[in-house]
């Protein structure tokens, strides 16, 4: 009997030391924690943001030429481009590209039906507003020179 | 003569309530801080460097906050039960050797008084939750109250066993005495039972069943707010400083160490035993009543006694 009881106590505190080296393991691993607006998560190549206009390379504005295959494409018709010809140019360039963020199902129908691949998937996470107005209403186009963007982001970090 | 005492008291309190609050600024920080990195977080991370002074912040805003008693709460004991915790602190400060010249008051008895007060502690939370008329206090104070019968005797059996070996109450004489070996490895069983019963003593995680906040709210100090609050958080770390520098003097021989000056010694080892208490917290999950009771009538008790006539023995012969 009292080996029995030596062994339940020995046994006992061995268990409480096992408990105690998981947790002084833990506090020496890396915190998990990612403190933004510091720091940000590095998102997955395929994660999908709200859609943002693809700039061109040489010149920097957008791609797209305003042929509505997106809009006509949205199933829950939220996107509105409006375009014209500049004097002297072969193409449209877009004059009105606005997004109803707050319909959107991120369905990727839109990114996937563009000619010239002019839209794409932003990856932007942190999106909080004021007001509804703010979603449901967002201009693509100053959207891309906006300070907010994530392409403009990634320009200045590349920079 | 009269004069050099008042003053030797004033400095001494003065210094001791500097301890007292500095400690508890730093305890509380590292606690947060090892509490978040066990879970993977980071803890305090915005006040001052890695939010050291985050505990500073709260404390102002506790003092900021309003003290509200219940209607029917005994006011007189509401008021006093905090008061009755945290005061005993600075006369149980006073034995306690920094080094072997840095300390406020020696006695003869400073291991003996420093207990004595420690369980005022428990007075302290039995009048909280008594006075403030709240189910969940009582339940509380009554469970501080009954935590005392597993881990008083076993504690005072653990500190004879050194008593006799040191051969003196006095904190200064006992360190003195571990100048060759310290009393944790001649003496490793009542080691192990003296840091389960400070634990005990201490109120804490996994015996924090006065406050149990899963079961009953906040236990005590279910009612307190603002200032009174922050006393009893300020005692319950006050409480495991003394705690484990009784423990720092009566097993790892005080501020005896190499290189460095002795109150650093002193305190880097007291803060040893106060991030084991941090890591027992957030490592073990708090155990029930009877289960803390087997722990204190069945391993504890038989263990010390049996350590102590050991011992007795052994320096009899």
């Amino acid at each position: 009997m009292i080996t029995n009881y030596m062994h339940e106590i020995v046994k006992g505190t061995g268990s409480l030391l096992a408990g105690m080296k998981v947790t002084i393991k833990a506090m020496f691993t890396r915190s998990h924690t990612v403190q933004w607006p510091r720091q940000h998560l590095v998102l997955p190549e395929r994660f999908r943001g709200h859609i943002e206009l693809v700039p061109a390379k040489e010149t920097g504005f957008p791609k797209c030429f305003a042929c509505g295959n997106c809009a006509r494409n949205c199933p829950s018709k939220c996107i509105t481009v409006k375009g014209k010809k500049p004097e002297g140019a072969k193409k449209k360039a877009p004059t009105i590209f606005l997004l109803d963020f707050t319909k959107c199902s991120l369905c990727g129908l839109c990114v996937e039906s563009c000619p010239v691949k002019a839209l794409s998937f932003s990856k932007e996470y942190s999106l909080a507003g004021p007001s509804k107005q703010v979603y449901s209403n967002m201009d693509l186009l100053t959207e891309l020179a906006s300070p907010f963007s994530s392409l403009v982001k990634q320009e200045k970090s590349n920079g | 003569m009269k004069d050099i005492n008042l003053l030797h008291i004033i400095i001494s309190l003065l210094g001791i309530m500097g301890i007292v609050s500095v400690n508890a600024v730093l305890v509380v920080w590292l606690e947060r801080k090892a509490a978040g990195r066990m879970q993977f977080r980071h803890g305090p991370m915005e006040v001052g460097f890695h939010g050291i002074l985050q505990t500073l912040a709260d404390g102002i805003k506790l003092v900021s906050k309003q003290l509200v008693a219940p209607d029917h709460a005994d006011t007189a004991l509401f008021i006093l039960a905090p008061i009755v915790s945290l005061v005993p602190i600075f006369v149980a400060m006073m034995p306690i050797p920094f080094s072997s010249t840095l300390l406020a008051h020696e006695t003869e008895t400073g291991l003996l008084l420093v207990i004595a007060l420690g369980l005022l502690n428990t007075l302290g939370i039995l009048l909280a939750g008594w006075g403030s008329d709240n189910k969940y206090g009582l339940l509380g104070g009554t469970r501080a109250v009954g935590q005392i019968l597993a881990y008083k005797i076993p504690l005072l059996l653990t500190v004879l066993t050194i008593v006799i070996m040191a051969g003196s109450f006095s904190l200064r004489e006992i360190a003195l005495a571990q100048h060759g070996t310290w009393y944790a490895f001649v003496q490793p069983i009542a080691f192990l039972i003296y840091i389960v019963c400070i634990v005990l003593e201490t109120n804490r995680s996994p015996f924090d069943m006065a406050e149990a906040e899963s079961e009953l709210v906040a236990g005590f100090h279910t009612e307190y707010s603002g200032m009174a609050f922050s006393m009893f958080f300020l005692a319950e770390y006050s409480y495991m400083f003394v705690a484990s520098a009784l423990a720092t003097v009566m097993f790892l021989g005080g501020w005896q160490g190499p290189l460095l000056p002795a109150p650093i010694w002193f305190v880097l080892k007291v803060y040893f035993f106060l991030f084991l208490m941090i890591w027992f917290r957030w490592t073990f999950p708090r155990v029930r009543i009877d289960q803390m009771l087997m722990l204190g009538w069945k391993v504890l008790l038989p263990l010390s006694l049996i350590n102590f006539l050991i011992t007795a023995v052994v320096l009899a012969l």
